[in-house]
């Protein structure tokens, strides 16, 4: 747990230090806006920012416009929460944020960085090693064991040779991870011997053993029974709490948006206050 | 690293998969198998024939010859140099051989060739096919006491002891027939006495005339042949002649006769013969002019009653057999000449053991008139060159062939040029063969192609995961890439160790399925080796190797780039 903070301490010391001028005037409005977070973040920065986003999809021959000039930002260590409907393009906006998909116009900034017209090689290293993912339904890799999925995005960013020079390091680190969100009795369980809160839990280690800075959910509790929803989402404050991590979750539920930071309220592609 | 962990993880998760590699087992172990058989076919064949054959063979269109070969081998000694091991002078004519078996003519056609039998087991392995191990060592045309052919079962009783057996034995049915004959005569003389009728008795002692039975009496009172007589021995030896024969005569300065004294047109079992030398010519005693027959010449290859491969010879060494060639000359005459079998030659090759026939050079160039009576020298019809065996046989074959032209009448070979069309022939088999199995191998590429693509369809989920978790499009594809190759590997190398190890045994399973089946599998009557020869050479084996993992690479590029395509949104929502 203490490696963990003390892994992600210096990375946050740079990227303060890379922040331009108008993000901090950003930062400096989001504290006069929420005053009661003040206390300890005053000066924490927008570090995901989305401009007048649009993307549609195309169904055969129809094109189904789902962002329709759509404005976001995700305050640096806090919890954002995207709330609509089905089908309002909650999961669209939350996988433009992740550069998993390009919008048709607007731009996408990480760290004042923008991230969405990235070569794809740079936009796949920024989703392996700045970013993490959980979604609805734990996309674990059926084959692999707990372990082995936690480890898969330290696979990815190694080669094999440093992966098996660093391999017990690597593999300690992903132990600690799978302990610290309860599931140290489940390392070499498969996803399909695990219940659907065990999966989940290893959905987020596996985010975030690379130490990210951002975690990206989508619906994290919107399989499970509302015991083991809160259970997840507790995980998930604590994390926040803790670490400091930056958390952009996608959700339906009021009550979960309500105990969010900032509260985002998609409808119709479009942003509303 | 994760390219490996997913690849293993799928191979071994999805066996299925494995069923779409069994066709590139079975391609591969059956082109290794077919490879094996057929380079140790074409060796041992080449093996042989090269044995068999010399290096070089320099032939006179002529039947008459070259009558200057001195000068021509002079000139080859010249210009091949130090290349040259052996040099050896061939006469070869056609010819016809007779031989009488249980008292019946058996004629074939022979290649009959005259070697010198100092010279020819230089150039060729001609010595180590005979079968008696001192012809071996040092070839000589006398028959032997005996041990013919001490590695060879069931090989009938041979040599000078055969010989002295039979003739013995023809001694003994001459002179009970010939007591048989003059009781009957003396039985009839009295039956005439008492009738009455009577003629003098004196003559019976000398004079036999020819018996109304049939019998052929010849004129100095020698029966020489009784066909339904029924005076009959039961032990009279298989194989034996029914006959003895003297050779024909031959005066010093030519050896062509009257024709009509050697060969009628209507050749009959008895020649004309001279009194004097039968005087001499003591069959139990002396030999004819040595000939070495080819295997099967003398004998027929076949099975017993008990389904073994038996050779059943009709002639041994010991036996005489009658020759008939032509002469030399302007116009060639068919010549009769008789020979004692002195040794086999079985060199494996049906061709040549059912075709050739070895006789001394200066026989047959004396019984053909092949030596100048003026000069004394002889003529040849090929020289024969061994060469080192590290020499270039094209580059020296060139080389003589541009010193003697064809306007020379001499042709100029290599060994290889001879037996050209027959090593074509399975070469081109091999070549056939290949190209069928490797097709059979694309066409097991495109079972893994399907295979594949629906795998990568169950895989779609996994690879949106992979790609959100910043697995670049490269890396996807190669997960199922080395996943091909993967499958390739494990099936081309199940394939290679399978087809090993059938070449390894391949003779035992020949017999288990022959013994399964009742079937012969591999006819030695038809093939004249006894087991299957096989060679593996190691870079074949790599080749197919490669040749088949290069398909399984190729079937899995295409499902792999549907992979790395794959958008990530898309895959993610797939269920």
């Amino acid at each position: 747990m203490s490696s963990s903070a003390q892994s992600l301490g210096p990375r946050v010391q740079p990227r303060r230090r890379l922040s331009q001028p108008e993000m901090s005037a950003d930062a400096l409005r989001t504290a006069i806006e929420e005053p009661s977070a003040t206390h300890l973040r005053v000066a924490n920065p927008v570090i995901l920012e989305a401009q007048d986003l649009y993307k549609s999809y195309k169904r055969g021959k129809n094109t189904v416009p789902v962002l329709k000039g759509c404005n976001f930002s995700a305050t640096s260590g806090q919890i954002t929460a995207i709330l609509g409907q089905s089908g309002s393009g909650k999961s669209t906006l939350l996988h433009l944020l992740g550069t998993l998909d390009a919008p048709d116009q607007g731009e996408i900034y990480y760290d004042g960085q923008r991230i969405d017209n990235l070569p794809r090689r740079k936009r796949d290293s920024f989703r392996n090693s700045q970013l993490g993912m959980i979604f609805q339904f734990y996309h674990l890799l059926p084959e692999l064991s707990a372990l082995q999925n936690v480890l898969m995005p330290l696979m990815i960013q190694n080669g094999p040779l440093s992966f098996l020079r660093s391999r017990t390091e690597l593999k300690r680190q992903a132990t600690e991870l799978l302990t610290r969100v309860g599931l140290d009795h489940r390392l070499h369980h498969k996803p399909r011997e695990l219940s659907g809160g065990e999966m989940q839990r290893a959905a987020i280690a596996r985010a975030l053993v690379a130490s990210p800075q951002l975690l990206l959910a989508d619906e994290p509790t919107g399989n499970l029974d509302r015991q083991t929803g809160k259970q997840i989402l507790d995980v998930l404050y604590e994390l926040n709490r803790e670490d400091g991590l930056t958390i952009v979750m996608v959700t339906h539920d009021e009550q979960i948006a309500a105990q969010s930071d900032h509260v985002i309220r998609l409808a119709d592609g479009h942003i509303e206050f | 690293m994760y390219r490996w962990l997913l690849c293993w993880r799928y191979l071994r998760t999805r066996y299925i998969a494995l069923a779409s590699v069994v066709s590139v087992t079975l391609g591969v172990a059956t082109l290794i198998i077919v490879n094996s058989v057929m380079d140790g076919f074409t060796t041992e064949m080449q093996d042989r024939m090269h044995g068999i054959l010399s290096d070089i063979i320099i032939e006179s269109y002529s039947a008459n010859g070259l009558p200057n070969h001195e000068s021509f081998q002079e000139r080859i000694r010249q210009s091949v140099g130090e290349d040259l091991l052996g040099v050896t002078t061939v006469v070869h004519v056609p010819a016809m051989v007779t031989i009488n078996h249980r008292g019946e003519p058996i004629t074939k056609q022979l290649n009959l060739i005259g070697i010198d039998k100092e010279t020819y087991s230089q150039v060729s392995d001609f010595s180590k096919y005979l079968l008696h191990p001192e012809n071996r060592e040092k070839l000589t045309f006398l028959l032997k006491e005996g041990g013919y052919a001490p590695d060879r079962q069931n090989f009938p009783a041979a040599g000078w002891e055969y010989r002295r057996r039979v003739a013995a034995m023809k001694k003994r049915n001459f002179e009970l027939q010939q007591q048989f004959e003059i009781e009957r005569r003396r039985n009839e003389e009295l039956r005439k006495q008492i009738s009455g009728v009577g003629t003098s008795p004196s003559e019976t002692n000398h004079t036999i005339a020819p018996p109304s039975s049939g019998s052929v009496v010849a004129t100095d009172g020698t029966l020489v042949k009784e066909p339904e007589h029924g005076f009959q021995f039961p032990d009279f030896p298989m194989g034996g002649t029914g006959q003895h024969v003297p050779p024909v005569e031959f005066s010093n300065n030519n050896s062509v006769q009257p024709a009509e004294a050697l060969a009628g047109p209507a050749f009959d079992l008895i020649p004309s013969r001279d009194e004097d030398f039968a005087e001499q010519f003591d069959a139990a005693k002396d030999q004819h002019e040595g000939i070495i027959l080819g295997i099967s010449v003398g004998s027929q290859r076949g099975r017993n009653l008990h389904g073994e491969v038996e050779d059943y010879f009709y002639v041994q060494p010991g036996d005489d057999v009658m020759l008939t060639f032509p002469t030399a000359g302007e116009h060639p005459k068919a010549l009769n000449a008789h020979f004692t079998v002195v040794d086999f030659y079985e060199s494996g090759m049906s061709d040549y053991d059912s075709t050739f026939a070895f006789v001394p050079i200066e026989s047959l160039q004396r019984y053909r008139g092949m030596i100048d009576p003026a000069s004394g020298l002889s003529s040849v019809t090929s020289i024969q060159l061994k060469l080192h065996a590290g020499a270039d046989l094209n580059l020296v074959r060139d080389m003589l062939r541009a010193q003697f032209p064809m306007e020379l009448g001499v042709e100029v070979n290599s060994w290889r040029d001879l037996q050209g069309v027959l090593l074509a022939a399975v070469q081109m088999e091999t070549t056939i063969l290949n190209i069928l199995l490797f097709l059979i191998i694309a066409v097991a590429g495109f079972g893994i192609l399907a295979t594949f693509f629906m795998i990568v369809v169950e895989k779609t989920k996994d690879i949106g995961i992979l790609k959100s978790l910043g697995a670049s499009s490269v890396g996807v594809a190669s997960v199922f890439l080395g996943y091909g190759v993967l499958l390739g590997a494990f099936g081309a190398g199940v394939g290679a160790v399978a087809g090993l190890a059938f070449v390894a045994n391949i003779n035992m399973i020949a017999d288990c399925l022959e013994a399964v089946t009742g079937q012969e599998v591999f006819d030695p009557t038809v093939y004249y080796f006894d087991r299957i020869p096989t060679i593996v050479h190691p870079m074949m084996v790599v080749w197919v190797i490669i040749g088949a993992m290069l398909i399984a690479v190729l079937a899995s590029v295409l499902p792999s780039i549907r992979a790395a395509r794959m958008h990530p949104v898309e895959a993610l929502r797939y269920e």
